[in-house]
């Protein structure tokens, strides 16, 4: 049954959705969406160097997105860079240095746009086994500090005063983005995995009451995207991480047509 | 009755007071300034006390201290082991991108079971706020929520940095009366920051003046007539404030520094007020 490349793609892309999912509440939540996508970006040289050495593509990006990940906390210290400016310099040198490395590495160069934009058909069953692993772990982890996290992201002070390692759990968090990001990879691509984190997030946010509801709805958002993108992938013959893309997106606006853009406008105090 | 005496003696025994926190020689800088300087204080169980000082006088700074949200640069601040403590921030607003119900911002750092968040909003009278949104909320039903949230943990010390702000005159007594009413039922000690003069008196036993060090402390009538209280708060305290005293010892530059007063430093002084309307002792360089 695996064998079938189908399954392995839906499979493999409900995973991943269902992790985005309640992370891309946190990514929407904090204000982070730059964060995940210098990230992502970051992730062309973990494959370039992967391949290069011979590693796993997927170990490459998860070294070296965690190390982007560490790079951003570090320049955070220094107040004379503008956080923007940091998350900018690093996404796109990055990404340059990745594209440049990408060039000396013999074959990669055919490959680059299904790493940029996703090929989910072509995941074979090793890939199916990092993803799973890659989800199952940062499911657990993000579970795990999900009091703590969201403490943290309602009022930091009151989160630490309270007993709450808020420093800790923030960086664990950017570790949960950066591994979610090297599962990604393969089923949108780089350049679209922050789409992933924070489209169904945000249709979800019309819908819930809760912290937990939302993320719970985001999940779901994020599997039916994937599906529904496939599908779309196949009867058109689109390529797979766009349509992913484009059919979140769509639920988005199904979602806020659904529930009236115009009632929705006036709760909004503040 | 004779078990308690086992677990120690600083609790109840010889009727000592039971310290909560407390901070000494503290100096707090931000950037290589300093914003706090010098500061001795401390609070015990069953205590209101007070922290009143003009913008930017290092109110929070010292709540924040005490609370190890910030370093001490020299000297200490900390709460004694043990304390449990619910804090009320200074601002706190939840972003209409996260939706969080009243009931679950009072589980935010422990789970609680349902009765007991309906009693600790019961309490400072907002269980009609129970299903609503956080973002939705006033300034005053903010606050009182974040009180009920603070009491919800069963704290031993209250810290509640500007609990009025947002609230009407007579929510504010309300409040203040409530405030007083949880620290005699439950023995709390309560610190306080507040830049409202009045209403405070009434409410607090403690007062601590603070302007970048402290520049008086004690029970409200003391501090109330004390010639720093009356620097910082000349004329608005004048007013109101029939009999005060006046007489120099220290003066403030404008980075509240403490300077000499024979240095004429009273030209940049930007809180000396009242020279015209009392008399004040004869000192050599002035007039």
């Amino acid at each position: 049954m695996l064998d079938d490349f189908l399954v392995r793609a839906l499979l493999g892309g409900v995973m991943v959705a269902l992790v985005a999912g309640p992370l891309g509440c946190f990514v929407v939540w904090r204000r982070m969406a730059y964060f995940g996508d210098t990230m992502a970006h970051s992730a062309l040289l973990g494959v370039s160097l992967g391949l290069l050495l011979s590693v796993q593509p997927v170990v490459g990006v998860a070294v070296v997105v965690v190390m982007a990940a560490l790079a951003l906390f570090w320049l955070e210290r220094f107040r004379w860079l503008a956080s923007d400016t940091a998350l900018g310099m690093l996404a796109h040198g990055s990404l340059a240095v990745g594209l440049v490395v990408a060039s000396t590495v013999p074959g990669l160069r055919i490959d680059l746009m299904s790493y940029l934009f996703g090929d989910i058909l072509a995941i074979g069953q090793q890939d199916l086994a990092w993803i799973a692993a890659g989800a199952l772990i940062t499911m657990l982890t993000l579970a795990l500090i999900w009091r703590d996290l969201l403490a943290a992201t309602v009022q930091a002070d009151l989160a630490k005063a309270e007993g709450v390692p808020v420093a800790r759990v923030r960086l664990v968090f950017a570790l949960l983005v950066a591994l979610l990001i090297a599962a990604a990879m393969k089923v949108v691509g780089i350049l679209l995995v922050t789409a992933l984190l924070i489209i169904p997030a945000a249709a979800a946010r019309r819908v819930s009451g809760s912290p937990e509801v939302m993320a719970l709805i985001s999940a779901m958002l994020g599997a039916v995207s994937v599906a529904g993108g496939l599908a779309l992938s196949l009867w058109i013959d689109s390529p797979s991480g766009p349509s992913i893309v484009l059919s979140a997106l769509a639920l988005f606006v199904l979602v806020i047509a659904g529930t009236g853009l115009i009632a929705g406008g006036t709760d909004r105090r503040r | 009755m004779g078990a308690a005496a086992v677990i120690g003696g600083q609790e109840n025994g010889t009727g000592g007071r039971h310290l909560l926190a407390h901070a000494r020689a503290l100096e707090v800088r931000f950037g290589g300034r300093p914003v706090l300087s010098g500061v001795d204080m401390e609070i015990a169980a069953g205590e209101i006390v007070t922290i009143i000082g003009p913008n930017g006088s290092g109110k929070t700074t010292l709540v924040k201290a005490l609370l190890g949200l910030i370093p001490a640069a020299r000297g200490s601040a900390q709460l004694v082991p043990g304390t449990r403590i619910g804090y009320v921030p200074q601002r706190f607003s939840v972003d209409a991108v996260l939706p969080l119900r009243v009931d679950r911002l009072m589980t935010l750092t422990a789970p609680a079971s349902a009765s007991a968040i309906g009693a600790a909003l019961e309490r400072v009278g907002v269980s009609h706020l129970r299903r609503a949104d956080v973002a939705s909320l006033s300034g005053g039903e903010t606050q009182r929520v974040l009180l009920a949230r603070a009491l919800l943990r069963q704290p031993d010390l209250l810290v509640l940095d500007e609990p009025v702000q947002g609230v009407d005159f007579a929510g504010e007594a309300a409040l203040y009366a409530l405030i007083g009413e949880l620290r005699d039922e439950m023995g709390l000690g309560v610190l306080m920051v507040s830049h409202d003069l009045h209403v405070v008196m009434a409410a607090t036993d403690q007062v601590l003046c603070l302007n970048g060090h402290i520049c008086c402390a004690g029970v409200p009538s003391d501090v109330s007539r004390h010639p720093e209280f009356l620097r910082l708060f000349g004329r608005q305290a004048a007013a109101t404030l029939a009999v005060y005293r006046h007489d120099h010892d220290h003066d403030h530059d404008l980075h509240g520094h403490v300077v000499a007063d024979d240095a004429d430093g009273d030209t940049a002084s930007g809180h000396h007020h009242g020279h015209d309307h009392h008399s004040h002792r004869p000192q050599s360089g002035h007039e």
